[in-house]
């Protein structure tokens, strides 16, 4: 019977009987760069059948090489878990990657793998770190308790990398606890798997099910027991040679105290905002819009174009007209968002590589907590300020429904993304700062009263904050970068063809003369609850699409300052946009999609008409 | 004593970890029943941070509340008084 969950069978172009490398590890460790040294540019990704998580997978000699998600152990506890646990076990090599200055953590996952029976190698990696850090670890030693090779590494600097990659063979079997093994041996007359024999023992409920079979309820003392056994090897071979009371250490504290942090939080939040909102939406948006595109490109593609079809044709109002797809999907994709998205990713790319956002979730755990949260939801709400689809997915890291809930009616309500934010940038800064607090104090407002009455009236109990804090890091310039572009890139490629869409929608409905028709159809509620000018309803209707889209279309229409301000509220809390809802649809269910894709057109307008009563 | 009684600066030993899952990750953590861990930082309000050699981990404060420690050199006395 062929195994419904071999990876090898799950992946394209890979042979069925090709040998595998699975990279291990846990969070941080280094993985990728090794992954990146086996496998150079030839990659595959591909996501893993029930999850939202992608892996890479691609060949070193005649191994197929395989990375995983990070995780502490190998279970079913979440989707990384799973995923990882499945890959694993699988495996016919595993290199696992281990960080020295995290010994005792990671060699949890390390003394598991070896408990499970699959051959194994070590990369000892950060060496460097761990040396400055006063530890002195004795390699030596650790390889012979382990009874697997281990090799010392600093990845980064291509330190050690050969030596894996030359002695990958040398792989093997280590030490493990003999009481274990002889109930392994025991239940191996049953399940011929010793990796998924020793899961059955740990309780895990889905490998269980695989083999018919009940767990047999002895995780904690299988766990307590590696534990021990990985604290007594941490005790031969670690020697903390200076008390360590050095920068990074008072920094990580002051980060996490709110005397301190709280500035700090705030510091970075605004060189962010200089970055983005006044740098790349201004100066770098001028020219690449303003110049390239609206100067040089447009007039350019209209007069190739134009010499066969006339621009007040239908045809020509679609492709080069005001909202010509060939015009103005190409000015804002390229533009105005691609630089903004860029700035964006950057900055977040920075965030998580230093290891700052697991600091800011224990800060502002105390405020989460009255939002029905925990800190830990605090990365993706702040992953939505990137994008709100792919925060939509991260809300899988939250601990229980009721905080699934909670943060995605907070990101598909209130979080502006990257696109759209950046475009509010552009147009409320040179309103000036009264107004600018007046939008944020707005939307704030509207934050947390959604998720003070989600807390209230939804039933149940958040769970509580349980996280590791890495260690601080100065973040890797290339590693910054490259993860900028692939984000940057995987977001044209997704916003690219859904531009093109709206534009063309808009543009049929334009030659047509359905959108005046429409433009009059629901002027009640723009010019008479919303007070703003009744082409704004054009924005709204791109907003349904995209909503940057929809501020996108909110530049070119002339309004006083407050109408301005009015409007971008509206737009920021309006629908979320279409992939965000096919997530949303595919992560909570349709009865919680409709009421937060209904329930935004609610508040959006509702918080509009009162702003219009009160401001305009 | 719970965890979240305990003073900044403090190196406690966890006695007893209510939940099973929260114990399972813990464990990953290096942070079993048994382990020394000193107190580095508590949030007022909020969670409480613990370290184990250079491995720091935040806990939530109703967590901390449930997580029964003792100190470390008091030990013996607390034994004995029980």
């Amino acid at each position: 019977m062929m195994h419904c969950h071999d990876i090898a069978t799950q992946l394209k172009n890979v042979p069925k009987n090709a040998k595998k490398i699975v990279l291990a590890g846990n969070p941080n460790a280094g993985k990728s760069v090794f992954f990146n040294a086996f496998t150079g540019m030839y990659v595959d990704v591909s996501n893993f059948p029930g999850t939202t998580i992608d892996i890479s997978y691609g060949k070193y000699k005649d191994y197929i090489v395989i990375d995983t998600p990070g995780v502490y152990g190998v279970s079913s506890f979440n989707d990384e878990e799973i995923v990882a646990r499945d890959i694993i076990t699988s495996a016919d090599i595993v290199v696992n990657v281990v960080d020295a200055v995290h010994l005792d953590r990671d060699l949890f996952l390390t003394q598991q793998i070896i408990d499970m029976g699959i051959p194994i190698i070590i990369a000892l990696n950060m060496m460097d770190e761990a040396k400055a850090q006063g530890i002195e670890i004795d390699v030596d030693k650790l390889s012979q308790l382990l009874g697997v090779p281990v090799i010392p590494t600093v990845a980064v600097k291509n330190l050690g990398i050969e030596e894996v990659k030359n002695r990958l063979e040398e792989a093997k079997v280590g030490n493990s606890d003999p009481e274990l093994q002889s109930k392994l041996a025991e239940l191996l007359k049953q399940v011929h798997n010793r990796a998924e024999a020793l899961l059955i023992l740990e309780d895990d409920p889905h490998v269980a099910k695989r083999h018919q079979m009940e767990g047999a309820k002895l995780r904690e003392e299988i766990y307590t027991k590696r534990r021990q056994r990985v604290n007594e090897i941490i005790d031969q071979v670690v020697r903390d040679t200076k008390t360590q009371s050095n920068f990074k250490m008072k920094l990580s504290r002051w980060m996490v105290n709110p005397l301190t942090g709280v500035p700090i939080l705030i510091g970075i939040l605004y060189i962010i905002y200089k970055l983005i909102a006044v740098f790349v939406a201004q100066t770098v948006v001028d020219f690449t819009e303003g110049y390239i595109f609206a100067g040089l490109y447009e007039p350019f593609i209209r007069g190739i174009i134009g010499q066969w079809i006339p621009e007040n044709s239908a045809l020509g109002t679609i492709l080069i007209g005001e909202f010509g797809v060939l015009t103005m999907t190409v000015t804002y994709v390229l533009g105005l968002l691609l630089p903004l998205v860029i700035g964006f990713y950057f900055a977040l790319s920075v965030m998580e590589d230093s290891g700052y956002l697991p600091r800011v979730a224990a800060l502002v755990d105390r405020v989460l907590m009255k939002l029905g949260l925990n800190g830990r939801a605090i990365i993706p709400l702040i992953l939505g300020f990137g994008c709100v689809t792919m925060a939509t997915i991260t809300t899988r890291l939250l601990g229980s429904k009721r905080e699934k809930f909670i943060a995605t009616a907070l990101l598909g309500f209130t979080i502006p993304c990257s696109a759209q934010l950046g475009i509010i940038a552009g147009l409320i800064t040179p309103l000036g700062w009264k107004l600018f607090i007046l939008y944020v104090g707005i939307i704030f407002i509207v934050f947390v009263l959604i998720g003070t009455l989600l807390n209230l009236f939804l039933p149940g109990e958040s769970t509580d904050l349980l996280i590791d804090l890495p260690p601080l890091r100065l973040p890797r310039i290339n590693n910054v970068l490259k993860k900028t572009w692939t984000k940057s890139y995987a977001f044209i490629k997704e916003a690219g063809p859904l531009f093109a869409l709206g534009a063309l929608l808009i543009g049929l409905l334009q030659v047509t003369g359905a959108l005046d028709m429409l433009i009059d159809a629901v002027a009640p509620i723009t010019t008479g609850l919303l007070k703003l000018p009744k082409e704004s309803a054009v924005a709204f209707i791109m907003g349904i699409i995209r909503r940057d889209f929809g501020a996108a279309g909110l530049t070119s229409i002339d309004m006083t300052p407050l109408q301005t301000v009015l409007s971008l509220v509206v737009i920021t809390l309006f629908v979320p946009c279409i992939a965000s809802i096919l997530v949303l649809f595919k992560e909570r269910g349709i009865r919680d999609a409709i009421l937060i894709w209904g329930g935004s057109w609610i508040l959006a307008f509702g918080v509009g008409g009162i702003m219009a009563a009160l401001l305009l | 004593m719970t965890l979240a009684q305990v003073e900044r600066g403090a190196k406690v030993k966890i006695k007893n970890i209510p939940d099973d899952f929260i114990r399972a990750q813990a464990i990953r953590f290096g942070i079993s029943e048994g382990a020394e861990v000193e107190c580095i930082e508590k949030i007022p309000g909020g969670p409480v941070i613990v370290r184990k050699r250079f491995q720091e981990i935040a806990i939530g404060r109703r967590l901390a509340e449930n997580i029964i420690v003792s100190y470390w050199n008091r030990e013996v006395e607390d034994d004995a008084l029980s």
